[in-house]
């Protein structure tokens, strides 16, 4: 009976996921009809709260663990607050964003809750600590215009930070990533990435020179340089391409961007050859059945993990995720296959790439030069870090050892990726009111003119940009 | 953007064939210890012959307890292997089919319900009981191993191994089987690795026709019973005189002096190239444990050391089934087929839900030369060693080889490889070796008789 209730709310928690996804995209027909957006959003978020309550009744009834009700109360209570605080907040914030966040968070405790309790209740604190920061951030960036001056700021705490890890980190699966004191350990990487992109945005925002970019590109090199030296070759492929997307997008030279991707496939075969956890990860990644004893391990078990759940999943609490080593890190990705389904995690694929899609949207309709760098620089960063790690989960490339943004388990990373969140969201609302404002003057029949003060001479003509209607694409 | 775009669609792509395709490696691996999950709410499946002879199933007995049941005992032990403390052969290859059900849905609702258990699917083999039968009465109270296979499709109808074990109180006799002086559990069939004796003489020869494909029917050779290059001196079979010979009389009587003469004129590299062609140092197509065969000849080695290789002795180490498939290929015009155990798999309500289809392994030999080939081991049933075979109903062809067990015994291990047909029936390859008994014509021949007999007189 238990059996087949499990089963059951598997195709359910599918079939709602799948809506969902699909409402996803399909809410861009009805661009302008807000009535109707503002419905598919609210059916969006009754198949989160679904999805949730359906998944915690089947890990109730396998462990028949009282605790649990409570803790989902509590993240019912957690998920309902950052939705009504934004909706209270911030009017024109991107209610598609905020559904995508907080249907990753929904997943992340369902599967984490499902894999080690103790594990999904420190994240939950986290997710406290992080909604309340993404909630202030947009009123932050509303109210302080001073971001783009701190250039030299960001190069040194990044760079510091990166350097003191790379000095005094404590070494796990090769590489040195985190600091830890007072019992408490933090990944600066993660942080310092935001640094990163704020730091080319506001080098890059006014003026891209020859000069300048060179400056540019030598502090780059040297946050790559640090994470280099604390062997975390996956953050520096991060980071390089990263800098990469934000120099062409500020240039618009693909030259630049050619170039980038040849020193990184320079870069990634001398690598290999330097550093033997690169080489013990590629040869799992080329054929891990035959390293299965030592290298091939975490592969193997990742792929049998998803592989045997098939496209519907063996059901929550009925496969083996805690087989995967690191399952609650890098490999979250694998245990929402195994128990949940393949189609489930497709669906999850689609998510985030909603989400990368929203935050590429902000950017094409900011006009502000520095914001609008930092977006796509935000915006590559999450597509990158999705791809890196389920791209190294499924064997389509070899294993690199990064999160899987707000899902996976981990403070510093879910953290930093709430602050890119309320960055977006602050962007969203800031591109938002600068339409508003561009519709009223027009109806006014004045003439439009830039009114924010730091945008004083834009260096090269805009491409026009619709104000309504479809989203259109560039590079 | 579209950059970005591309690539999560080709990852996504790469999903989706993963799970559509390349996910039945891993979920089959052995090493997928999420199978045994199925085995709570899945009663393991039967393995059948594929004349419908039940080879293991899941016997409950009231309590409620599960036994493990081979009614055939010893007879298919390495074929269908074990599934108590570790699993071997079909137990193991097939593993995860037989804790899957594909029983009618609401059954098992049903089952699911009254906390029964649904019977899981059936593996349909290729093995035929008969066969196995003859194969393994014919092989006695030898150590050794018989595996035959039809050529045209791969379909493996008989695996024999001894020593061998009683998968029924496997878990008994676990401390005795599993133990260093024994070889029990070890599948001689697959991956034995045994001197080939004169039935590497087929590699020889076709090498010798590759590097004179005009003038090998031109070869002499006058045979006083043995040969003595630089001070090393290779012996007929017997020490028989074998008198004047050409390629295919040196080769009908497996005489070694003409070969060891022969392979000191052939191009070490060309050699070499031949035989890795020819499944030589790689792995078996096989879903099996299989273990690769050896060959090794370069320059360094010494004038003693070709002429071995020549004749079989030597480095040189191949597996039963690497002889089967290239005697397979000779039969069935140069092309190996993947040779494979299971032909289907169907639920308890004996529905198909997968089944193989015969396929390629691609071509190791060239029609050409498999027609020569055949036309040589024919000669070999009915004018040199293989004698004992001729004049039956059915045509047979073969090779035989007496091989030294090691360097320094005189005991030898019996060969014979060969193939055979007749109007109305499939072709059949069988592969024998007779360990430490005698002469391939005495040993080996015999139980490829009787495998022969029984199949085409039925």
């Amino acid at each position: 009976m238990l059996h087949l209730l499990v089963q059951g709310s598997k195709y359910l928690m599918i079939l709602f996921f799948l809506i969902y996804t699909f409402e996803c995209f399909h809410v861009f027909k009805f661009q302008g009809n807000e009535a109707e957006q503002k419905r598919i959003y609210h059916i969006q978020r009754v198949l989160l709260f679904l999805i949730h309550l359906d998944a915690f009744i089947v890990l109730y009834l396998i462990t028949k663990n009282i605790q649990l009700i409570g803790f989902y109360l509590m993240q019912l209570i957690i998920l309902l607050a950052i939705i009504s605080a934004y909706h209270l907040l911030y009017k024109h914030a991107s209610e598609l964003v905020l559904n995508n966040m907080c249907m990753l968070l929904a997943i992340s405790f369902i599967i984490l809750t499902r894999i080690s309790f103790e594990r999904a209740f420190k994240q939950f604190i986290f997710v406290c600590a992080g909604s309340f920061i993404a909630l202030l951030i947009p009123m932050v960036l509303q109210n302080m215009s001073m971001f783009r001056k701190l250039t030299w700021l960001y190069a040194i705490i990044g760079v510091g930070a990166l350097t003191v890890v790379a000095v005094a980190g404590q070494t796990s699966y090769g590489a040195k990533l985190s600091l830890s004191f007072a019992g408490i350990s933090i990944q600066p990487s993660e942080f310092v990435k935001i640094l990163f992109v704020m730091f080319i945005a506001s080098m890059l925002h006014k003026r891209h020179d020859i000069r300048q970019l060179a400056v540019t590109s030598f502090i780059s090199a040297l946050f790559v340089l640090a994470l280099v030296l604390s062997r975390d070759l996956g953050g520096a492929l991060l980071y390089f391409f990263t800098y990469l997307v934000m120099i062409y997008v500020a240039t618009q030279r693909f030259a630049y961007f050619a170039a980038g991707l040849l020193a990184m496939a320079g870069a990634a075969t001398a690598g290999y050859h330097l550093f033997s956890h690169v080489q013990t990860r590629v040869l799992a990644w080329s054929d891990p059945l035959a390293v299965i004893d030592d290298a091939g391990y975490q592969v193997c078990q990742s792929l049998f993990a998803i592989g045997t759940g098939g496209w519907f999943g063996l059901g929550l609490g009925q496969g083996l995720p805690s087989k995967i080593p690191v399952v609650t890190k890098d490999f979250i990705f694998a245990a929402i296959s195994e128990e949940m389904g393949g189609v489930f995690a497709l669906c999850l694929l689609m998510v985030c790439i909603s989400c990368f899609f929203m935050i590429m949207n902000v950017a094409i309709k900011l006009r502000d030069n520095f914001y609008r760098l930092t977006a796509v620089g935000l915006g590559t960063l999450y597509a990158m870090q999705v791809f890196l790690t389920v791209g190294g989960v499924i064997k389509f490339i070899p294993s690199t050892g990064v999160t899987l943004p707000l899902v996976s388990y981990g403070g510093s990373s879910l953290l930093s990726t709430m602050i890119v969140f309320g960055i977006i969201q602050g962007l969203y609302i800031m591109q938002f009111d600068d339409r508003m404002k561009k519709k009223e003057q027009m109806l006014k029949g004045g003439k439009y003119r830039g009114k924010r003060s730091s945008e004083k001479k834009p260096d090269r003509k805009k491409p026009e940009r619709k104000t309504g209607g479809r989203q259109t694409r560039k590079p | 953007m579209y950059l970005f775009l591309a690539i999560f669609l080709a990852m996504m792509a790469y999903f989706v064939y993963f799970q559509a395709v390349k996910s039945e490696t891993f979920i089959n691996s052995p090493y997928n210890s999420l199978q045994d999950l199925f085995s709570r709410r899945v009663i393991r499946g039967d393995i059948l012959s594929a004349d419908g002879k039940v080879l293991a199933e899941t016997n409950t007995d009231s309590d409620g307890n599960e036994s493990r049941d081979y009614p055939y005992g010893r007879v298919f032990a390495h074929a269908v292997g074990y599934a108590e403390n570790g699993k071997a052969g079909i137990e193991n290859q097939e593993n995860f089919s037989l804790l899957r059900s594909h029983e009618f849905f609401l059954k098992q609702m049903g089952n699911d319900i009254a906390g029964n258990k649904s019977q899981g699917d059936s593996v349909v083999t290729t093995l035929d009981t008969q066969i196995q039968q003859t194969a393994y009465d014919a092989l006695g109270s030898f150590d050794g191993a018989v595996i035959v296979m039809e050529p045209e499709t791969g379909k493996i109808l008989a695996m024999v191994s001894k020593p061998d074990y009683d998968p029924n109180t496997i878990k008994q006799d676990w401390d005795t089987v599993s133990s260093e002086d024994s070889t029990a559990l070890f599948n001689r069939a697959t991956q034995g690795k045994y001197a080939p004796g004169s039935v590497f003489k087929i590699f020889t020869t076709l090498e010798y026709y590759r590097e004179h494909p005009q003038k090998y029917s031109d070869y002499t050779y006058f045979c006083d019973s043995s040969i003595t290059v630089n001070g090393q001196t290779i012996h007929c079979a017997g020490n028989r005189r074998h008198g004047n010979e050409n390629l295919q009389t040196s080769f009908a009587n497996s005489c070694n002096a003409s070969y060891a003469n022969l392979s000191l004129s052939l191009d070490r590299k060309r050699f070499q190239e031949t035989c890795d062609s020819m499944l030589f140092n790689q792995n078996l197509p096989i879903r099996f444990e299989s273990s690769k065969s050896s060959f090794n000849l370069s320059e360094k080695d010494s004038s003693a050391m070709v002429m071995e290789t020549g004749i079989g002795q030597g480095k040189t180490l191949v597996s039963p089934l690497h002889m089967l498939l290239v005697t397979s290929a000779v039969a069935n015009k140069g092309m190996v087929m993947k040779p494979y155990l299971v032909d289907h798999i169907e639920n308890a309500a004996g529905n198909t839900i997968s089944s193989s289809e015969p396929s390629e392994y691609g071509s190791v030999i060239s029609a050409k030369e498999a027609k020569l080939l055949k036309k040589y081991m024919r000669s070999v049933v009915t004018e040199g060693t293989g004698g004992k075979l001729a004049g039956q109903s059915y045509e047979a062809y073969g090779k035989t080889g007496t091989a030294q067990v090691s360097d320094t015994s005189d005991e030898t291990n019996a060969w014979f490889t060969g193939f055979a047909g007749k109007k109305g029936y499939k072709d059949i390859a069988v592969t024998v070796i007779v360990e430490k008994s005698g002469a391939g014509s005495t040993y080996a021949v015999p139980v490829a008789k009787k495998i022969f007999d029984v199949y085409f007189n039925r």
